[in-house]
């Protein structure tokens, strides 16, 4: 054979090998990839089959909490009004009176009163339910008051004593303290004894709390400061002897 | 024979290497295919296991429907003790 013809046949041989080693590599990764793809395919049908049910449960979802939010919607524009509605809404959630109410949409073209921005959340519930707490007389729903502010308030005064129920003006001033009052007050031995009044004055006309704080300086009890050491003593009836 | 040796010197020089080149090309792609399909193969896994939870959807049906009826039972009692607002 001629040294051409062996050369060819050489190198015929060299590129059918070599096409055998790129070609069975190739196939080899296309079946990886085909094992790949496989796994994947299953995982697909999985979720598949896995969010099959979730839009006929989502949907009942929805559902319900639409009828939630047409029946609160509901509810609370036919009790409070559209006006408040919309105020308490956009207090709650601030920008919320633009979007207004679904089942409404005439609650966007209301203003909403800057109801969050004046009373507190349980102020203005008390003042929802029945108007009967005096801040109802400044509700900006202004609806009408079913207790009279000025007539409770007095009422009240009958839970103190007698001269701050009827003549709260002879009531004595408070008494101004502190390192920089016109009047300095010495600190006293024993609760309910002044060592000497500013003035110079008597200490107390009544003996009673002398002897009172007398006897409470012999017990020798660690003094305390509290408003209850510092109260006047209560009298005793006695029973003197005939 | 000097025609025979062209051949060879072609065949050697320009066949050989086209030849290996497309094949090389054509290996490296289906080599870089396998690293992405195994991680196609991963997150398929994976989101097929995140959905794992979805039948506790029930649940929260359920749940859903049980609020929404006491709220609509306190509605219920809140619409008869409560007055309606006037209207103006």
């Amino acid at each position: 054979m001629p040294a051409p013809g062996v050369v060819l046949i050489l190198t015929v041989v060299a590129i059918v090998l070599v096409l055998v080693f790129f070609l069975v590599s190739t196939i080899v990764a296309l079946r990886q990839i085909t094992k790949g793809l496989d796994e994947a395919i299953a995982s697909v049908v999985e979720i598949i089959e896995k969010t099959a049910p979730v839009e006929e449960v989502v949907g009942t979802i929805n559902q319900y909490l639409d009828a939630g939010v047409d029946l609160l919607e509901g509810l609370l524009v036919k009790k409070a009004g559209m006006r408040d509605a919309v105020g308490l809404v956009d207090g709650l959630y601030p920008g919320a009176a633009e979007a207004g109410f679904r089942n409404f949409p005439e609650s966007t073209e209301i203003t909403a009163p800057r109801i969050s921005e004046v009373y507190t959340k349980g102020t203005l519930t008390l003042a929802r339910l029945g108007r009967e707490a005096p801040i109802a007389a400044a509700s900006p729903i202004g609806g009408a008051v079913l207790r009279n502010v000025t007539g409770g308030s007095l009422a009240a005064r009958s839970l103190y004593p007698e001269v701050r129920q009827t003549r709260p003006e002879r009531l004595d001033r408070s008494p101004v303290t502190g390192t920089d009052s016109p009047v300095q007050y010495e600190p006293s031995d024993s609760p309910g004894v002044r060592r000497r009044l500013p003035g110079g004055t008597a200490v107390l006309d009544d003996p009673a709390p002398a002897r009172w704080a007398s006897s409470v300086a012999r017990r020798r009890r660690p003094r305390r400061t509290t408003h209850r050491a510092l109260r006047p003593p209560r009298r005793r009836a006695r029973r003197c002897p005939p | 024979m000097t025609v025979w040796w062209i051949l060879d010197i072609v065949l050697l020089v320009v066949v050989v290497p086209v030849v290996i080149y497309l094949l090389a090309g054509v290996l490296s792609e289906a080599r870089g295919i396998v690293p992405s399909v195994r991680r196609i193969g991963a997150a398929a896994a994976a989101g097929s296991a995140d959905l794992d939870a979805v039948p506790l959807l029930l649940t929260t049906q359920d749940q859903v429907i049980r609020t929404i009826e006491t709220a609509a039972n306190y509605g219920g009692s809140l619409d008869v003790i409560l007055d309606d607002a006037r209207e103006e």
